[in-house]
């Protein structure tokens, strides 16, 4: 009986002396793992046209349903993506997103990727519904925001979906974008985004966006 | 009696107020990190230096919550209950003296509150009085964990009071007072010389049998772990104080940990000397010194009571009751025997009839002993199994 007594109490007042395995959380923050599951980011090519082509196939992935998604049309004047559509609107609402990364998986031009930013709190509704202009990258250095025209677009003549002008996915929100490094295989086919390829607007937001 | 008088006493009753409900503030805290350090956590560390003001922001968020009270209580005895703890907790510790004595203007002035000559008994009556907190805080509350809980720690406090009880009575025994002041005083004489240390006579080395009852089933008194049962958050939520909430719960609170003080309080008392210890120095220090060994003694129990919460799990209800009915109560009734029979012979002019009658005493407990399985009368046993019952259960019809 006294040798496990001993045991025993030599056990906590030993582990008295051992540091203790708290991090001090708001002061000290822990680094994630590399492919840690936080908030979205919508990336951007380096010369900062959006990923995004508006596809909806993360909305579809999404088993929480917290995706929603809206397409337009890009135009020869008003490029906002390399492909034929762009979103036009794009929110996730973090009261329901449950962080599985499915929608990242469906992505197909690697527009949707998640950082490691974790801290979501919010005191409202609102609040937690992230918009298109919260989760957009930052524009790269010295790229120029969108909409360009398709003549600056061809001119610079990227094959976007071969990996031109790709960029490593932001992973820390606010870290400055390190830009250039191409992206692996996966991407769909290229499409030509030469002029002309595209067709005219026709959806009435789009006109009405025009018209502005 | 004049003014003076007046005067030193509040000053003494006041310093003993502050003493304990500081020592109850700072031992929450010191529970909390002291069980961190032990589960190689931290514990509370952000409000004030170390986190020591997290019970002062504790007490006042408690005191602001709304009061809510359930439909069906007994909403006098409901209100009643948690003052009758509290109040219980606050005036045990009048006996217990906390410092030296010193003199104020040409007047002795005596660190405790009130030095009855009924003493010590004065801490067990009060501790029984706690009883009646919980349980009519458990009875009151109108719902069923509480109830339990109630029952299980008024079965468990009367059930260790007996042990404790003969504990106390062979330190009274031994040291032929009930008076506080007097049990620290019999502790002063020197027990033997070593060189030029005189190693004091506490009553822990003589009575070390008693000091362990009371150690254990003052850990019972105070429904610490791993005797909490009655507050088991696995089994009964909170036990007798699930019903209560804001004020009311902080007062059994605050009556639980002020509770764990005075009884190492009554620990340090009367078995290592109180407020006793080598004195040196300048007149002021030999007057501050005693409270300090008061408290550094006392801080030493306090902190045994931390560390078996962080290292021995709950125990079961029945060895609970096993422990205290079948080993501490039998042990502290042979203490308290021998105790008696030493003090007898130690005082008495003619030991050979002593002994001759303790001689004959032995005799006669070693055949009731032997004798008492044959005259019991045994529980009979069947020894062939029940048969196990057919199967009640809907079977397909052929």
């Amino acid at each position: 009986m006294f040798n496990a007594l001993r045991k025993g109490f030599g056990l906590t007042f030993r582990t008295m002396f051992r540091p203790a395995a708290t991090t001090q959380y708001p002061d000290v923050k822990r680094e994630v793992q590399p492919r840690f599951h936080g908030r979205h980011v919508l990336n951007r090519y380096s010369d900062g046209l959006e990923k995004c082509v508006g596809c909806e196939l993360c909305a579809w992935a999404c088993p929480a349903d917290a995706i929603y998604v809206r397409g337009a049309d890009n135009t020869p004047d008003e490029r906002f993506s390399p492909g034929e559509r762009f979103g036009i609107d794009y929110q996730i609402n973090y009261l329901r997103c449950i962080f599985c990364g499915l929608c990242i998986e469906a992505c197909p031009t690697r527009a949707l990727t998640m950082t490691h930013e974790y801290e979501l709190s919010g005191d409202s509704r609102e609040e937690l519904i992230f918009t298109k202009e919260q989760l957009l990258a930052p524009l790269p250095a010295g790229a120029k925001p969108p909409p360009h025209t398709d003549t600056e677009v061809v001119a610079r003549g990227f094959a976007y979906y071969e990996g031109d002008a790709a960029q490593e996915p932001t992973r820390g929100w606010r870290t400055t974008d390190q830009g250039g490094q191409a992206q692996s295989s996966g991407d769909p086919v290229t499409v030509d985004i030469g002029g002309g390829r595209t067709e005219p607007p026709s959806h009435p937001e789009h006109a009405q966006r025009n018209g502005r | 009696m004049d003014l003076v008088d007046v005067a030193i006493t509040f000053a003494v009753a006041l310093g003993a107020f502050a003493l304990w409900l500081v020592g109850t503030a700072l031992l929450i805290w010191g529970e909390r990190r002291v069980i961190a350090l032990m589960q190689t956590r931290v514990g509370p560390n952000r409000l004030g230096p170390f986190g020591l003001l997290q019970t002062v922001a504790d007490g006042a968020k408690l005191f602001f919550k709304e009061d809510i009270a359930p439909r069906n209580i007994d909403r006098f005895v409901y209100l009643g209950a948690p003052f009758v703890s509290a109040t219980v907790a606050l005036v045990t510790f009048a006996v217990i003296p906390y410092g030296g004595t010193f003199q104020v203007s040409g007047r002795e002035v005596t660190l405790q509150v009130w030095d009855p000559n009924i003493g010590m008994l004065w801490i067990l009556a009060m501790s029984s009085l706690g009883v009646y907190g919980i349980f009519l805080a458990g009875w009151s509350s109108g719902s069923k964990y509480p109830l339990l809980g109630g029952v299980r720690s008024s079965a468990q406090l009367i059930s260790y009071e007996l042990a404790m009880g003969l504990s106390l009575a062979a330190v009274f025994i031994y040291a032929g007072t009930l008076q506080a002041s007097q049990i620290v005083a019999n502790q002063q004489i020197p027990l033997f010389e070593l060189g030029p240390i005189a190693v004091p006579a506490w009553h822990v080395v003589p009575m070390l049998p008693a000091f362990v009852i009371f150690f254990l089933t003052s850990v019972a008194e105070t429904q610490r772990p791993p005797f909490d049962l009655p507050e088991a958050e696995g089994e009964l939520v909170a036990g007798f104080h699930t019903e209560y909430s804001g004020a009311k719960f902080a007062m059994f609170f605050l009556a639980e940990f002020m509770n764990v003080i005075t009884f190492s309080a009554v620990m340090v008392t009367l078995f290592f000397g109180g407020p006793s210890g080598p004195l040196f120095g300048p007149g002021w220090l030999q007057a501050l010194l005693p409270t300090v060994y008061f408290i550094a003694k006392v801080g030493i129990f306090l902190f045994v009571f931390i560390w078996l919460r962080g290292t021995l799990p709950r125990m079961r209800y029945d060895r609970l009751m096993d422990l205290g009915w079948k080993v501490l109560l039998p042990l502290g009734l042979f203490w308290v025997l021998a105790t008696g029979f030493a003090v007898v012979l130690r005082t008495s002019t003619d030991q050979g009839t002593v002994l001759r009658i303790a001689g004959v005493g032995a005799g006669v407990a070693l055949l009731l002993y032997l004798a008492a399985p044959l005259l019991a009368r045994r529980p009979r046993r069947d020894t062939q199994p029940e048969p196990e019952p057919e199967p009640k259960f809907p079977t397909p019809s052929r």
